[in-house]
């Protein structure tokens, strides 16, 4: 039996989620009349399944069955909070407490157990929640649940000598899998009922409008309709039916007067003109040659070659195939109760506090499961725009759902980045200096973090809540522009600067990766092109370039599933056939991928197949990685060959699925995944680390197939002719 | 307007203004909520139902045109032989992440089943084109279809 890796403290001795939440009884319910046992995650469900690997973390722990677990969907008030459900967090945060918390509740029962049968505690053993001490039952959770008191707070000094700890890792099916697939599952989009009443928000045709005036005698005269609601350019309507909400909202529509504004710079030179802006500037490049100890080397040979760059990656949108979707119930006394699918139901809760002057307490926060979220999207503005108008029909529930294109055009985008790379190379093709340079907006507009409110309908009140830019977590967080901007090898760096545009008029936020998406793109760009000018297989240079034995693994690994090196080149007259890699480690403290992508170029861009290796330190539910993995892998093809926020001079221009198309069946790669088991190191998340190599990967696979470097994203048919073009 | 439709085998009369959408009667008259709103514009597959046994897009197919058929959503394929292989076969594949839009897909690939019953790879994917699925299930969704596909190909032989 392998031993599974046991979370440090942390320097103020227990891990974040325990520190802010002590008590036991947050995290962990006995339930004597079921014989279940229920947990308390923070952490919500996204379509990631991170409660059926919390699960069995805690099953694992406790000795109980997977069946006996109940995941208790996160509350306000109920749940312990652990901020936002994102980054690749949720088994580092939520999944090491729960195995520190239910291991110190198994002692707890144990010692109890024993001192009421006079044995010792190191006699007994647990059995799907029952105990033995030398194979005599001495009782089980359920029974003593009432003997044991777990309104305590954790110390991890009380708990018992542990034996080894067995390995959890297992292929559990996802909780909800057979209800997903049988169409009961109960997405927060299903909570109808008769009583409810439905509203819909009138969106401005522009990001900077202001309401003039609107007439709303003709919709007050719609049957059906319950209340039509205005704050300065904030207008929605609420009405019994569902259908008449929707054609309330589009007669509001035709009779809104706006001033309008331009706001949004020529699209064409986006990259350019974030570089002229004001930014917020931060350099790396000290940190990490402290971290890794290499030097740029001063003195320049005359022999030595600059290798200058730039890259760029457009907004990109969240495209859940599901609208945000919204419940909220405003009480006679101004108390709310909002049900949402946000990331983050604390953080939540304090803007709405904020924007309706009510106290935390009155608010409550439910989490309810939405569809896929793959960042911060519009799962916090619709909950805002439900609260906002229950506030017009007390009493009644009221549900709100954004229609296809306020969810393309109204969430927050993921931010467009512009990289500016320039390396100086011996004449043996070693790097003597590396220096990159990011720009883009910041990556995170959450809610709960600001002086102000960021949920976007309380931009739009008559008092309206300033505007705020997003900004960037600090990189120990993981960064937000800065993400992967350090290279994930052994590369002496003199500049490693991370600007933030600090007055972007799109709405930007969290996008799965954040800015590792644009970095890991350059990087792996730019050391491609300095292999295949010294003649060096691409991967051979890389692993020149990195000491990391785990590192070292999944790159050999990746070539061993891959067969690679293959023959590219025209493969039939009209089709060219390319292979290219992309690695990075994630957030450089995260997981190990390594991806190689096979490319067929013909009359449009196909990515035919995609070779992964990964290694996300100890694996609690092997094929949930692999979901994870995979499932990034194909968005990310799909942001790569596809996908571009288009934008007018003042408005987002793709409000359907045509305007923004997503990569569809015919297009999706096959991909082999191998996984690397380390068992001995810390789980370190698998939800975002495909991403970034995938497109990477992509981009030095087409480069293999025709020798034309695409520098922009998404690399399109038409980008590829226009490169033809530009080096003609 | 008045229309009379066959719901899951069960014949309805239904007094519905002409401008609203199947799946909009089918989530809020009929609390079938299986089906699911992804766009309004037949684009993403979200909405999808059979309609005398072919798949259609319920947010955008003219209601006049239900008139005297026969639909089946998500709730009517759990006790249909081939519905019910390919939920199984959808959970047993992991075919889902977040599931949104599972319900259209389950419905598409029964729809696809029924009418092509041993289809290949690329007949699926190009059928199965018309449902979107932004989490990247797609590859466990194909092999959920080729596994039902293999299972009939058996009874057929059988």
């Amino acid at each position: 039996m392998k031993a599974a890796f046991t979370p440090l403290a942390s320097e103020t001795g227990l891990p974040t989620s325990i520190a802010g939440n002590p008590l036991i009884s947050t995290w962990v319910g006995v339930d004597a009349p079921s014989r279940t046992v229920q947990i308390y995650s923070g952490k919500v469900e996204l379509g990631q399944n991170i409660l059926t690997a919390i699960g069995q973390i805690a099953a694992q722990e406790l000795r109980v069955s997977f069946e006996r677990i109940e995941m208790v969907r996160a509350c306000t008030g109920l749940s312990p909070d652990e901020s936002i459900t994102s980054g690749s967090l949720s088994i580092q945060h939520s999944g090491m407490a729960v195995r520190l918390i239910c291991r110190r509740v198994r002692h707890l029962f144990v010692a109890r157990a024993a001192a009421m049968h006079s044995v010792v505690p190191e006699s007994i053993a647990v059995a799907d929640g029952t105990f033995y001490s030398d194979k005599v039952r001495v009782g089980d959770y359920w029974e003593l649940a009432k003997e044991v008191d777990l309104d305590v707070p954790y110390a991890d000094a009380a708990s018992l000598p542990e034996m080894e700890i067995p390995y959890v890792s297992a292929s559990v099916p996802a909780l909800g899998i057979m209800e997903k697939s049988a169409g009961r599952y109960g997405f927060i989009h299903d909570m109808l009922s008769d009583r409810v009443l439905h509203g819909r928000i009138l969106r401005p045709p522009s990001i900077q409008a202001t309401l003039i005036d609107i007439d709303p005698t003709a919709v007050q005269q719609m049957k059906g309709v319950v209340a039509i609601a205005r704050d300065g350019s904030l207008v929605g309507v609420l009405a019994e039916q569902e259908y008449i909400a929707e054609r309330a909202v589009v007669m509001l529509a035709q009779s809104a007067r706006w001033q309008e504004a331009d706001c949004l710079p020529d699209p064409c030179r986006l990259g350019a003109w974030m570089r002229e802006q004001a930014c917020d500037t931060i350099d790396y490049a000290d940190a990490a040659s402290t971290a890794s100890g290499m030097r740029p080397t001063k003195r320049e040979d005359r022999d030595d070659s600059v290798y200058t760059s730039d890259y760029d990656k457009p907004f990109i949108k969240h495209a859940s195939i599901g609208p945000s979707c919204a419940y909220a119930l405003c009480h006679q006394d101004d108390s709310l109760h909002v049900w949402t699918h946000s990331q983050g139901i604390y953080n939540l809760r304090t803007d709405l506090a904020l924007v309706f002057g009510v106290d935390e307490q009155h608010i409550v926060v439910e989490h309810v499961p939405g569809a896929g979220c793959y960042g911060h999207n519009g799962a916090d503005d619709v909950a805002f725009d439900a609260a906002w108008l229950s506030r017009y029909a007390k009493g009644r529930q009221v549900r709100v759902q954004w229609s296809r294109a306020d969810e393309l055009c109204w969430s927050p985008q993921g931010p467009a980045m512009s990289m500016h790379l320039e390396v100086r190379v011996d004449k043996e093709g070693r790097i003597q200096d590396w220096q990159h340079q990011t720009w883009s907006p910041g990556h995170s507009l959450r809610p709960g973090r600001a002086p102000t409110s960021t949920l976007l309908g309380s931009w739009y009140q008559a008092q309206a809540q300033s505007v705020s830019a997003a900004i960037n977590a600090p990189l120990v967080a993981g960064g937000g522009t800065e993400r992967n901007l350090i290279p994930s090898y052994d590369l002496p760096c003199s500049r490693l600067a991370s600007h933030r545009v600090l007055h972007m008029p799109v709405r930007t936020s969290s996008l799965r990766c954040l800015g590792a998406f644009g970095n890991v793109f350059a990087i792996e760009s730019m050391l491609d092109t300095i292999a295949a000018d010294f003649g060096v297989d691409p991967i051979d240079y890389r692993l020149g370039i990195l000491s990391d034995p785990r590192a070292i693994n999944v790159l050999q690994e990746v070539r061993k599933i891959s067969g690679w090196p293959r023959s590219a080149g025209p493969d039939h007259s009209d089709v060219a056939v390319g292979w290219g890699v992309g690695y990075a480690r994630y957030k450089n403290k995260g997981a190990y991928c390594a991806v190689i992508a096979k490319v067929l170029l013909g009359h449009r861009v196909v990515v035919d197949a995609l070779f992964i290796a990964v290694d996300v330190g100890e694996i609690i539910n092997p094929d949930g990685v692999l979901q994870q993995i995979e499932g990034g892998a194909i968005q990310a093809t799909s942001w790569a060959t596809m996908e571009k926020a288009h934008f007018s001079g003042r408005a987002l221009m793709d409000d359907d699925w045509q305007k923004y198309p997503v990569i569809r069946f015919s297009d999706v790669p096959d991909i082999e995944i191998s996984l690397l088991d380390r068992p001995d190191q810390p789980p370190v998340g698998a939800g975002e680390p495909s991403l970034a190599p995938t497109g990477a990967a992509i981009a030095n696979a087409i480069h293999d197939a025709i020798g034309v470097r695409l520098k922009q994203m998404p690399m399109t048919f038409e980008r590829i002719n226009q490169a033809i073009q530009e080096q003609v | 307007m008045s229309i009379s439709v066959r719901v899951n085998g069960q014949q309805r009369v239904l007094e519905v203004d002409e401008s609203r959408s199947l799946l909009d009667i089918i989530r809020n008259d009929l609390s079938l909520t299986g089906s699911h709103f992804g766009c309004g514009g037949g684009d993403c597959g979200a909405c999808m139902m059979l309609l005398d046994g072919r798949p259609v897009t319920s947010c955008n197919v003219p209601l006049w045109s239900v008139d005297q058929r026969d639909v089946t959503t998500i709730e009517g394929l759990r006790q249909a032989d081939i519905g019910s292989k390919v939920m199984r076969a959808f959970a047993e594949s992991g075919a889902a992440q977040c599931g949104y839009c599972t319900s259209g897909m389950v419905v598409a690939a029964t729809g696809l089943l029924m009418n092509h019953p041993h289809p290949s790879e690329q007949v699926i994917r190009q059928q199965m084109d018309a449902n979107l699925c932004r989490c990247g299930s797609h590859l466990r969704i194909l092999k959920a279809i080729v596994r039902v596909a293999d299972d009939l190909r058996r009874d057929t032989e059988s």
